[in-house]
């Protein structure tokens, strides 16, 4: 006997499983739990059972009634959950209120590239004034008046003392004129030239570094500057220092890396050469202690300078050194 | 600097590669900018020779030649006179590009085809004859390459010289380096002792009036000369480098500067009056001087000039005079060999604007030892070349022999300096390889000489650079500084310009960077009114345009540029930044004053058109609000956009711009660009600018942040009202309500603002949301109505106001 209420049960559930909508659901009940409902009418028909059987299979019955009851509820909220959501579906295709996105001109992003990388190293940040004397900007920096190492810049002049900087160095000179070594700066900004053509623009930045202390030699130089572009780059690229001349430096040295192009095959960029030259350095030379008040016995130190619009060109693939100051919303809208 | 290693190695036994040699000195400092194959141009010409000529049928002088070049027979035109068969002549074969800039190709000539080009020297870029073919030795075989036969084999180095090598812009300067490099030894001719009869001294004479400008003048007189051209092989050399060859006399001064870096001068003797050399600078009324290329040059009084008894012959160091420059009569040359003072000639180069190979080198400076060497090999090959007899003796006039300098260097400090371990052996090799004279004065210590054409070498620092560069620089051990980790914070106004540019950016800004360069009406296209402090521009001296030739006085012009230009691409929604210095001619002093600006337009519409938005174009509180961010950001609370006086901005609109003040201080302004002025920069959509100054805004930044307790009891809101006049401004009714006698309110703001029907004309409805709040305690409703009622009444009695019918 028991057997036949837990067949109902099971083909009860097994129904509800297949109903789909309301109207089958609310069906199933009426054909299970309806006055002429399979368990309405084995409880009815109890009383024909053996005496000894009826109080389990009356309890069972119930059992089973209130389960079926809940099943057939539930299944019918869920349904009516189920139809109010998909009333409320909205095409998620559709794009999202964007806050609006600005960007930051690919200079500034490369000068901070710059920046952080000496900043953990420990080095601080200065600046200094566009519009330099030419004591500032020459003189302090060993290069006298009528010195052919005027002619390694075109100067912008004011007056005859006057110039647009073309150089961060003279940050170097105000620096140390105001400060004791142990100096380590950096010094970012715009510098002129009196140049425009396919790859010079008259304005363009730099960024200048300073070390000054006791026992600094020209390795220290080597391995501050591989520790720089190793994170400019990648830790892989590997550099040379060759020997050059600055007036402020001695020794003096270019810095190229391989090719970030074509890693040293030849290629347009590197001019068929493998090599690309991204940074000036050198010890800096005693005449600009001198200049400045640092006692050239206890103290030795490096500098090194680079130009910005360079290394984001590199870094970003950009060929034209003149797109960074037409500032077509195109190219700013890229960084 | 181009050198020729066939010429190099005259002086020095290379047997490296090419390559490998412009490798090698381009790491020991010379830096071999490219390398050159000079004869490149006959690349693809050879040998050929006619095997058989016959006459052209169309054209009576041109005939049709067979010619064998090895690997076939052509056919080709050919029209020179001195074309006979069997003859051997340099072919250019199809596709060969001459050096005029012709292709050689396949062509029909009055109906004949011919495949390729018989050449003269002068069509092959190896000399002036353009008489007819160039005729070849008979015994070369027909298809060998041209360049092979004639012997042409050479490579020619770019150099790119800093202005310390002096000594290496010549021939012996760059074998000396190679000797160096390579452990070779440096072989250089001695100059013969074979001389004529007569003496120099007594047939002329040479005084210096300014030894200063002139420490030494050595002079030579060779005779007997016939004037005509150089042979080939120097003239094939000059070519290589460069040089035009013009004739035997004037190549040979070119092939000794090119060869030892002194400049010389030959003059023709008999063109001397009163065969006399004085070196001074000019008499009154020499005012002008006709140099040898056909160019009058203005003297003043500080160029030094080489003169006869009676004039000016040449401009010292710089150039020579037509008056005195070699003829085809010449029979007599003096030879001149001198120095001069670096200082006086760039500065005489520079003011006529006149850079020779001899100024060039003379600025730089060259070996004021080697006047005489560089004289008698000039003469030398005056005697081999052009018959000349080379009379007996020298001038040599050194009024101020230079001094020998001698440089302490301790081993010690080279290695702490460059960061190696150097033995003081090494030291000294590395110098003497390099001509110094070095003696060990003890285990550590050097005493250093420097050759006399090392200008450059003044303090143990040189010596340091030679000695690293020739051991090499990338032997050198990468280190570490030990350094101590004291840190400077970063400076405020550094940080702040940072943090705005992050700020714009987020606010949906794009920053730009515009040439710190305008053009003088920049004032004007602003209209700006006369006594404007920013028409008190700084003006370039040398600008490269006049649209770049002053410093600018405000970012606004180069934005509003930049505005146009994309625009004119399309581009109509803008927002942009900039931020960075503007400058002002100062009264107290040489330099500046340099003031740093942000300045930002934002035009088109207020978002991007999206299917969320309308077409809605930004507006004046677009902008404001954008400013109300920034400030807020930065921590700066109360500052107040209120109106400006109608005439204090003249490129925005009046009732259209606010002043941003803080208390006293005016930090900027906000407006609308007045049409006019956009009409002048071609843009016709309605901009709205931000200007703020960034100096007087970082000396308003609050030292510190503070953090205020949460409130702890719930806020009550009210709203009010009001019907006003239209032309009370808001601000006049919040500022009202704030100076309200309570300290329970929290807040006051407007939530909207509403003109038109059913509101009178003139009106306006305003309506303002106030919050309590008290610190202590919760707020009564009692408490807030009478408190709200108060300031209700107290509105509507001070801004004869009315409450909404």
């Amino acid at each position: 006997m028991n057997e036949e209420i837990e067949k109902i049960r099971q083909q009860a559930l097994s129904e509800l499983k297949q109903a789909q909508d309301a109207e089958s659901i609310q069906e199933l009940s009426v054909r299970y739990l309806g006055r002429k409902g399979r368990v309405t009418r084995f409880l009815r028909n109890i009383s024909e059972l053996p005496k000894e059987e009826r109080p389990a299979a009356g309890k069972r019955a119930n059992e089973v009634k209130t389960e079926l009851e809940s099943a057939f509820q539930d299944a019918l909220a869920h349904l009516a959950e189920k139809q109010q959501e998909d009333e409320q579906a909205i095409d998620v295709s559709l794009p999202g209120r964007q806050p609006p996105l600005g960007t930051l001109h690919p200079i500034t992003r490369t000068t901070r590239m710059i920046a952080r990388i000496f900043e953990r190293m420990g080095f601080g940040i200065a600046e200094g004034p566009e519009v330099e004397s030419d004591y500032y900007n020459f003189e302090a920096l060993n290069i006298p008046k009528n010195h052919p190492a005027r002619d390694m810049q075109d100067t912008f002049y004011v007056s005859e003392n006057i110039v647009l900087r073309t150089h961060t160095s003279p940050i170097q000179v105000r620096y140390m004129e105001t400060h004791q070594p142990p100096v380590r700066i950096i010094a970012p900004g715009k510098v002129y030239r009196c140049d425009s053509d396919l790859t010079h623009t008259p304005m363009f930045n730099q960024v200048e570094g300073l070390l000054v202390d006791k026992n600094v030699s020209f390795g220290d130089l080597k391995g501050i500057l591989t520790a720089f572009v190793h994170q400019v780059f990648d830790p892989q690229t590997s550099l040379r220092f060759r020997p050059s001349f600055f007036p402020f430096t001695e020794p003096s040295a270019e810095v190229d890396i391989r090719c970030v192009m074509c890693r040293g095959d030849g290629c347009r960029v590197c001019s068929d050469t493998g090599w690309l030259e991204v940074m000036g350095c050198g010890m800096v030379h005693p005449a600009v202690f001198e200049n400045v008040g640092y006692d050239t016995d206890r103290y030795s130190g490096f500098a090194f300078g680079m130009g910005v619009e360079r290394i984001a060109m590199l870094k970003y693939g950009i060929n034209d050194i003149r797109m960074f100051f037409e500032n077509d919303i195109r190219f700013l809208r890229q960084f | 600097m181009k050198v020729s290693l066939d010429w190099l190695r005259q002086y020095v036994d290379i047997d490296i590669k090419a390559s490998e040699l412009a490798d090698l000195i381009t790491m020991a400092g010379l830096e071999v900018e490219a390398v050159i194959d000079p004869y490149e141009q006959i690349n693809s010409v050879k040998v050929g020779r006619i095997t058989d000529i016959s006459p052209h049928p169309n054209a009576d002088k041109l005939v049709c030649c067979k010619v064998d070049i090895g690997s076939s027979t052509t056919e080709i035109v050919c029209g020179a006179p001195n074309v006979k068969k069997g003859m051997n002549v340099p072919c250019a074969t199809l596709g060969t590009i001459l050096p005029s800039g012709i292709e050689v190709k396949k062509a029909k000539i009055r109906g004949q085809t011919s495949e390729g080009m018989l050449c003269s020297r002068v069509e092959l870029g190896l000399g002036d004859d353009a008489s007819g073919l160039m005729e070849l030795e008979q015994t070369l075989a027909p298809g060998i390459p041209l360049k092979e036969a004639l012997g042409f084999d050479d490579t020619v180095f770019e150099l790119g010289l800093t202005p310390n090598r002096p000594d290496c812009l010549c021939h012996i300067g760059v074998a000396r380096e190679i000797a160096a490099l390579l452990g070779k030894n440096l072989m250089i001719r001695e100059t013969s002792k074979t001389e004529g009869s007569g003496h120099t001294a007594d047939n002329a004479s040479v005084v210096i009036e300014n030894p200063d400008l002139c420490p030494r003048y050595s002079a030579r007189l060779v005779s007997d000369i016939a004037i005509g051209p150089s042979p080939a092989w120097m003239q094939q050399r000059l070519r290589a480098i460069g040089l035009k060859p013009i004739n035997n006399i004037v190549d040979i001064t070119n092939y000794v500067l090119m060869e030892t870096g002194q400049p010389l001068h030959a003059f023709d003797f008999d063109r001397l009056a009163g065969h006399r050399i004085v070196v001074r600078t000019p008499h009154e009324q020499e005012d002008f001087f006709t140099t040898l290329d056909g160019k009058s040059r203005q003297l003043d009084s500080e160029t030094l000039l080489i003169c006869d008894a009676e004039k000016p012959v040449a401009i010292a160091g710089v150039m020579g005079g037509g008056n005195s420059e070699i003829m085809e009569s010449t029979k007599r040359v003096l030879i001149e060999s001198a120095c001069f003072d670096p200082v006086s000639i760039r500065k005489t180069a520079k003011r006529i604007g006149a850079s020779t190979d001899a100024s060039y080198r003379f600025e730089r400076g060259v070996d004021p030892k080697g006047t005489v060497y560089a004289m008698n090999r000039a003469a030398d090959l005056i005697a081999e070349l052009a018959g000349g007899s080379v009379t007996k003796g020298i001038i040599d006039e050194h009024p101020r022999p230079s001094v020998k300098k001698t440089i302490t260097l301790s081993t010690e400090k080279t290695n702490r300096h460059l960061g190696t371990c150097l033995e003081i052996e090494k030291i000294a090799g590395h110098l003497e390889s390099i001509g110094f004279s070095v003696y060990r004065s003890n285990s550590d210590q050097l005493e250093v000489t420097s050759p006399t054409f090392r200008v450059d070498v003044e303090r143990p620092e040189d010596l340091m650079e030679e000695v690293a560069r020739l051991n090499g620089y990338n032997r050198i051990s990468t280190t570490f500084p030990q350094i101590t980790a004291q840190a400077e914070p970063p400076g405020r106004t550094l940080e702040t310009k940072e943090r705005i540019r992050d700020m714009m950016s987020g606010f949906g800004f794009h920053e730009t960077i515009n040439y710190s360069f305008a053009a003088a009406r920049g004032a004007d296209r602003l209209e700006l009114p006369a006594g404007d402090p920013r028409r008190k521009t700084v003006e370039i001296m040398n600008p490269l345009s006049e649209e770049q030739a002053v410093m600018r006085t405000t970012l606004l012009p180069g934005l509003l540029e930049t505005t146009q230009k994309n625009i004119f691409r399309q581009e109509k929604n803008l927002k942009l930044f900039e931020i960075g210095k503007a400058f002002y001619k100062a009264q107290d002093r040489e330099l500046p004053h340099e003031t740093e600006m942000l300045t930002a337009l934002w035009t088109g519409m207020r978002k991007p058109l999206a299917w969320h938005t309308g077409h809605e174009h930004c507006d004046f509180y677009d902008i404001k609000g954008t400013a109300e961010s920034l400030l807020a950001g930065l921590g700066i609370k109360d500052a107040a956009g209120t109106k400006m006086p109608d005439s204090a901005c003249s490129y925005t609109q009046p009732g259209r711009t606010a002043q941003i003040r803080l208390n006293d201080i005016f930090l900027g302004l906000i407006g609308e660009i007045r049409p006019s002025v956009l009409k002048r920069f071609d843009i016709r959509q309605p901009v709205f600018v931000l200007e703020i100054h960034l100096e007087a805004l970082i000396a308003c930044l609050p030292g510190t942040h503070v953090f205020r307790q949460i409130p702890k009891f719930p806020a009550v809101t009210r709203d009010i009202t009001l019907i006003v006049d239209s032309r009370i401004e808001a601000g006049q009714i919040i500022d009202h309500v704030k100076a309200t006698d309570t300290d329970l309110i929290e807040n006051v703001f407007m939530f909207d603002v509403y003109s038109g029907k059913p509101i009178a004309e003139g009106k306006k409805s305003i309506s303002l949301r106030i919050v309590y709040r008290s610190f202590d305690r919760t707020l009564e409703d009692a408490r807030v109505n009478e408190i709200h009622q108060r300031i209700t009444d107290d509105l509507l009695s001070a801004f004869d106001a009315a409450l909404p019918a």
